[in-house]
């Protein structure tokens, strides 16, 4: 379960190159990324931050739950998108879908995508706005349930195997490496 | 036997357990052995550290191609890596390769390229097979039937180690394209006007089979086009049934196999087409006769017309959330409502990527260069996809061709797709650009891309603006 401020970016389809740009992939790293998280629309030209943008208000500081549109993450498969969001301090995205790469990466990281409906995130948004100090939001993964302190409850879906895996915080390949005998036998029928 | 798509027999073909940690094959993952992995510099460090921390080896390095593209610089090859930290990232590629023992492709190798022309080029991309890469145009490779995914460093580093990869089941899709398209429309326009259709996510969750007597038509590089761009619907992966087409291209290349063997294969290959009865989860149909050039005009290759509409107005919009990213997209991309596309000046113009850098395209875009001149003001590359494409194009004279006409021809990578090297827009600049992402900064913060095929490209850097390559043909007489 984890209750943490919520940063509203109110756009669709946002792409992981907006997430974190090009110029940022060639550290061979995993670590490092959240200083260049929305790079281009985070700083101006001179490389102040830009205080138009929504991560930059003094409401959104500290945040650690991300609200967003639809298709979040959309484009390349960069995981250096996810990185950059758990670097910065996210632990929880919430929108009303995911692209399929970038919801992967983000439960390989503990990133949790919490898939909500358009209307319910809509009323988030508007919810986040009308907050004048900062808003807060639940996500209980356990429950499967995202609520705030004034009334708002929602139930979220995820697969059982990605809430077991982030609940449990277990190492895939080591999940798969108890399969060897199949994988070993799989190999042997093909040769 | 129930009827079957050409996805669900690869799919089926390499299920290794469908009771993957304890879950039951209820929809819930299953795991899915890789047959082919390619690796790139960018997103393979941190997996090979991964599998250090963990004292864990690479399992298949036989299965594993890697090269270098996307960081890459296409100037001389014959100096120094200038920028230090793409050179680290490189050297980094080569020593994990060297030590686990896997075949690389490094900047001074012939078939060094954009790993997804290389793989198709050498025959490492097989009809039936899985493949993963780092990168999301894996779907690239689709084209061979092949289930191509892109997948994030995480799963690169379990696809090292177990040669396997966690999957749950997608939907399917059949995307029909009847018809035959006008002189002057082709595999970009076909799957540019698709994104248009379906949006950005209206592949989501799904994996396309592209059927119909347009893509049967097609050439493979014109259906590694299509496949390729499947990502940017949202797709998990696109699919072609392999025929005498996919045949011919693979039929001696480097790793294909070689008499009896490659006759067995082929066989088998055969059975991999959709049964006449299967079932898909959506069906789409296109006419392709009906379709004119495509080009972009904002921020996202859902965003997109035909080369003789308008800039449309936010009101077009499919939907509301839909309404705010038109507003943005038109003041980003410095566009006004009512605009015609045609006649928008252009600054740079570029030829290459996955998506389009491989011979046809530049023989494509050579058809429209040759004899003419850049207009002036107008700076124009051509990267081919890889050392291969280049050495043939070349071969053939069309490196002449661009070079008469004022176009730079340059040595092989990602190049100005995605801009990690330094080829890259100032910001302002307009570029049309036969790549398959109009992101923001995209191609160089500020920059402004107009997505469109090869020959429109080359139509575009002949006049200096976007321009209906129908009417630049014909004007040829």
């Amino acid at each position: 379960m984890h209750t943490g401020r919520v940063a509203a970016l109110p756009r669709a389809n946002v792409d992981t190159d907006q997430i974190i740009p090009k110029q940022f992939l060639k550290r061979i790293e995993r670590t490092g990324f959240g200083p260049s998280l929305f790079f281009d629309w985070r700083y101006l030209a001179d490389g102040s931050p830009d205080p138009a943008f929504e991560l930059n208000r003094p409401d959104a500081r500290g945040a650690s739950i991300l609200l967003a549109g639809h298709n979040f993450g959309c484009g390349s498969s960069r995981e250096h998108a996810p990185w950059a969001l758990a670097d910065y301090g996210f632990r929880a995205i919430i929108a009303p879908s995911f692209a399929d790469i970038f919801h992967g990466n983000c439960c390989q990281n503990g990133l949790l995508p919490v898939t909500l409906s358009e209307k319910a995130v809509q009323q988030l948004f508007h919810r986040a706005e009308s907050a004048t100090d900062g808003y807060e939001l639940t996500v209980d993964l356990m429950t499967t349930i995202v609520r705030d302190a004034r009334g708002f409850e929602s139930a979220f879906a995820i697969d059982a195997y990605r809430r077991d895996m982030l609940l449990q915080g277990l190492d895939e390949i080591g999940r798969t490496l108890r399969h060897e005998p199949e994988i070993a036998a799989f190999e042997s029928a093909r040769s | 036997m129930e009827p079957r798509t050409l996805f669900d027999k690869v799919w089926e073909a390499h299920v290794v357990t469908n009771r993957f940690a304890g879950v039951r094959d209820d929809g819930g993952p299953v795991l899915l052995y890789v047959d082919l992995h390619l690796v790139h510099e960018v997103t393979s460090p941190q997996a090979f550290e991964g599998l250090r921390l963990a004292g864990r080896g690479v399992r298949r390095p036989d299965l594993t191609l890697a090269t270098v593209d996307h960081n890459v610089s296409t100037g001389d090859r014959g100096l120094p890596v200038a920028d230090q930290v793409a050179a680290l990232q490189l050297a980094t590629l080569a020593s994990n390769a060297r030590e686990a023992g896997i075949e690389l492709h490094d900047l001074d190798s012939p078939d060094q390229g954009i790993v997804h022309v290389i793989g198709p080029e050498l025959g490492a991309t097989r009809p039936g097979s899985v493949i993963v890469c780092g990168d999301s145009h894996t779907s690239t490779h689709g084209a061979f039937g092949a289930l191509a995914v892109g997948i994030g460093t995480s799963e690169v580093e379990h696809v090292l180690a177990t040669q396997c990869i966690v999957q749950s089941r997608p939907r399917t899709m059949e995307v029909r394209f009847t018809g035959t398209p006008q002189a002057g429309v082709g595999a970009k326009d076909l799957i540019l006007a698709l994104i248009r259709r379906l949006g950005t996510a209206g592949g989501s969750g799904y994996v396309l089979e592209y059927t119909g007597d347009a893509i049967r038509a097609l050439s493979m590089e014109g259906r590694m086009t299509v496949c390729n761009m499947s990502i940017e619907a949202g797709a998990r992966a696109g699919m072609i049934a392999p025929d005498e087409t996919t045949f011919e291209f693979l039929a001696s290349r480097p790793r294909s196999p070689r008499g009896e063997a490659w006759d067995r294969a082929v066989e088998a290959w055969r059975m991999l087409a959709s049964d006449p009865d299967a079932r898909y989860d959506h069906a789409v149909v296109i006419d392709s006769a009906a379709l004119g050039p495509q080009v972009t005009w904002g921020t996202n290759p859902g965003m997109t017309a035909e080369i003789t509409e308008r800039v449309p107005h936010p009101s077009d919009a499919p939907s509301d959330a839909e309404r705010q990213s038109y507003h943005r997209a038109l003041e980003y991309m410095d566009l006004r409502p009512g605009t015609p596309l045609e006649g928008l000046r252009v600054d740079r113009v570029f030829l290459g990527s996955c998506t389009n850098g491989r011979l046809s395209d530049l023989r494509e875009a050579a058809g429209v260069a040759r004899g003419r001149r850049v207009a002036s003001g107008v700076r124009a590359m051509v990267v081919p996809g890889s050392q291969r494409v280049k050495a043939a194009a070349e071969a053939e004279g069309l490196d002449r061709v661009f070079l008469e006409a004022g176009f730079e021809w340059r040595n092989p990578g990602c190049s100005m797709c995605l801009g990690m090297n330094e080829d890259i827009l100032a910001p302002g600049e307009r570029c049309a650009s036969t790549s398959n992402r109009n992101f923001e900064g995209r191609q160089g913060r500020g920059g402004r891309t107009h997505l469109m095929s090869p020959a429109m490209a080359a139509a575009a850097a002949i006049e200096g603006c976007l321009v209906d390559v129908r009417g630049v043909v014909r004007g040829r007489g």
